[in-house]
């Protein structure tokens, strides 16, 4: 089943359309940046973007810092919020359960789905902005400097780079698991979506609220940014640790409110 | 399974959704090798009661068994034994005929790899779309997606065939095709379960016949009990007077050409009038139609809404 599902995202023309989009965003930016050789100064705009213009390979990790607020999120919740309110509005649902397949199992290959999207995305991102970042801005023109100020050796910025990948795939399970739980809940793709991003904006507008600081450590978006501590030397590891707890935390709560409602769902579409 | 086991089996079936009362009690016994079919107006109940016995839609009460097993229990147990089209078919609309079914085929209970074109073809050879292209299914006709619907419900060979409208969007000639195709696969030894608004469907498929109305089981009877003759046999003849004459005290109802004669015999009756030196053109007994039967029994359907 889940190589089923697999196998019909990555036939969608949609999914690649996404991918697509995701990869132009950064690309875009990079063309402006190397065309007119002004980065932002250091400390505004997008996190390590001043940076790479001493040294494209440290393109995707601008790249992940400009896709992660908006871009990515959206594209996330679009694909958990469609997994089974898309199937519901195609009408294939019921044909799926018929066939028989288990409501559970489902819902587990879905979720594999999107995790599978999420890890991917940021995968191609990253190698494209790698790409993109070494032929527009050039290679090793600077030894790349940590955010700490220490030269990284290229196999650690390698490392590090992998870390991120990973860690940003890990802040999404929350938005994935708010929008595959809205997804069981509504037979309507924008439905589940916006609802899925409307808790996000709310998230992000209350990390910033001074007055929201009580709850502001259990919001889903609080710890997004955390790993550029993984480009710090050494690595700041509590604030990754505690967004890594969190992302869990949310993953479990919603994938369980998930389950709990689509396994004892009347299926009417 | 012996010859009268029940292969669909209902008691007190019973769907409240908020304060609607969706279906009331429903009995239902669909025996081995029956055509059997569930009549009822738009919004009887004929497709929650479906959905029900397909595990889709819990039921508020009641309980129900398909093919000996517990539902919705122990449903995915029986499922890979049905095929089922519940309210139309529905495929993924940018993927082509085959695809969708090769990826159906490859979920649930999984057919050998290597075979799985061999059955796709099959089934798309049996209900006429053995020449399909790579078009995608949202070019197709309402036709086309029908029949690639129940391409579908034949994939893994079914013993219990649930189908809901299912020559809806269909011309003649594929009404009559798939009345063929239900036919073969009766005769097989599969039981058809037709749910369906369309007397003359039902009229021509079906065996036995349940008839739903606003969520009650009215009627569950055998066709040849329903059409049973009414006892009286119309008689068509240029001659009317002559043989109302003959025949008075047994003539029911007299029109221009036809008298309804109150008698058992139709060869007797046509003895007797030849006899006398009538002409006769035509001679029948009389049954009830189907439609007569339903509209005896039910109201009005639940897509008209009259003002109070």
């Amino acid at each position: 089943m889940i190589l089923v599902e697999l196998s019909k995202m990555l036939r969608r023309p949609r999914t690649w359309a996404t991918v697509l989009l995701l990869c132009a965003l950064p690309t875009l930016v990079a063309i402006f940046v190397a065309a007119r050789n002004i980065g932002p100064r250091p400390g505004e705009g997008p996190a390590f973007l001043s940076a790479v213009l001493n040294n494209g390979t440290l393109y995707p990790a601008a790249a992940l810092a400009i896709i992660l607020p908006i871009f990515l999120p959206v594209a996330v919740a679009l694909m958990a919020g469609e997994s089974i309110a898309g199937e519901a509005t195609a009408g294939t649902l019921r044909y799926l359960l018929i066939r028989p397949v288990g409501r559970t199992r489902l819902l587990v290959a879905k979720l594999v789905s999107v995790v599978v999207f999420v890890l991917g995305s940021v995968v191609i991102v990253a190698l494209v902005s790698l790409l993109v970042g070494v032929s527009l801005l050039g290679g090793q023109r600077g030894s790349v400097v940590s955010v700490s100020g220490v030269d990284l050796t290229p196999t650690q910025v390698v490392g590090r780079m992998v870390l991120t990948v990973g860690y940003i795939g890990v802040s999404m399970i929350g938005v994935a698991a708010i929008a595959l739980f809205l997804s069981t809940c509504t037979d309507s793709t924008p439905g589940a979506a916006l609802g899925a991003l409307a808790g996000l904006v709310t998230s992000q507008v209350l990390v910033t609220l001074e007055a929201a600081s009580p709850v502001g450590p259990y919001l889903p978006t609080r710890y997004w940014l955390a790993w550029i501590d993984l480009f710090r030397d050494p690595i700041l590891w509590r604030q990754v640790e505690r967004g890594f707890a969190l992302q869990l935390v949310y993953g479990a709560v919603f994938l369980g409110l998930a389950w709990a409602n689509f396994s004892s769902k009347d299926i009417t579409s | 399974m012996s010859a009268d086991a029940c292969v669909i089996r209902t008691r007190g079936l019973t769907k409240r959704y908020g304060h609607v009362l969706a279906v009331d009690g429903v009995d239902l016994d669909v025996r081995a090798g029956d055509t059997y079919g569930f009549l009822g107006p738009n919004g009887s109940g004929k497709t929650t009661v479906v959905r029900m016995l397909l595990g889709l839609v819990f039921a508020t009460a009641g309980e129900i068994e398909v093919l000996g097993v517990p539902v919705p229990k122990r449903v995915g147990e029986v499922l890979p034994h049905i095929g089922a089209l519940v309210e139309g078919p529905s495929a993924y609309g940018h993927l082509s005929g085959r695809r969708n079914l090769s990826l159906l085929d490859a979920t649930g209970h999984p057919g050998p790899r290597r075979t799985r074109a061999e059955r796709v073809d099959a089934v798309l050879d049996r209900v006429g779309l053995g020449g399909i292209d790579s078009r995608p299914v949202k070019a197709y006709s309402l036709g086309m997606r029908q029949r690639l619907g129940l391409a579908a419900a034949l994939l893994s060979p079914p013993t219990l065939l649930i189908l809901d409208e299912p020559t809806n969007g269909l011309d003649p000639r594929g009404i009559q095709e798939v009345r063929e195709l239900l036919a073969e696969l009766n005769a097989a030894g599969t039981t058809v379960f037709l749910s369906s608004h369309l007397l003359a469907e039902v009229e021509a498929t079906c065996r036995r016949v349940g008839i739903i109305d606003r969520g009650r089981l009215l009627l569950e009877e055998s066709m040849d009990n329903l059409r049973a003759p009414t006892g009286r046999i119309l008689v068509h003849t240029p001659d009317v007077d002559r043989a109302h004459a003959l025949l008075d005290g047994r003539v029911v109802e007299r029109t221009a050409e036809r008298l309804a004669v109150r008698a058992d015999d139709p060869a007797a009756l046509t003895a007797q009038l030849v006899g006398a030196g009538l002409r006769v053109t035509g001679v029948a007994v009389e049954r009830r139609t189907l439609e007569e039967v339903v509209l005896g029994v039910v109201g009005a359907g639940s897509d008209r809404v009259d003002r109070r």
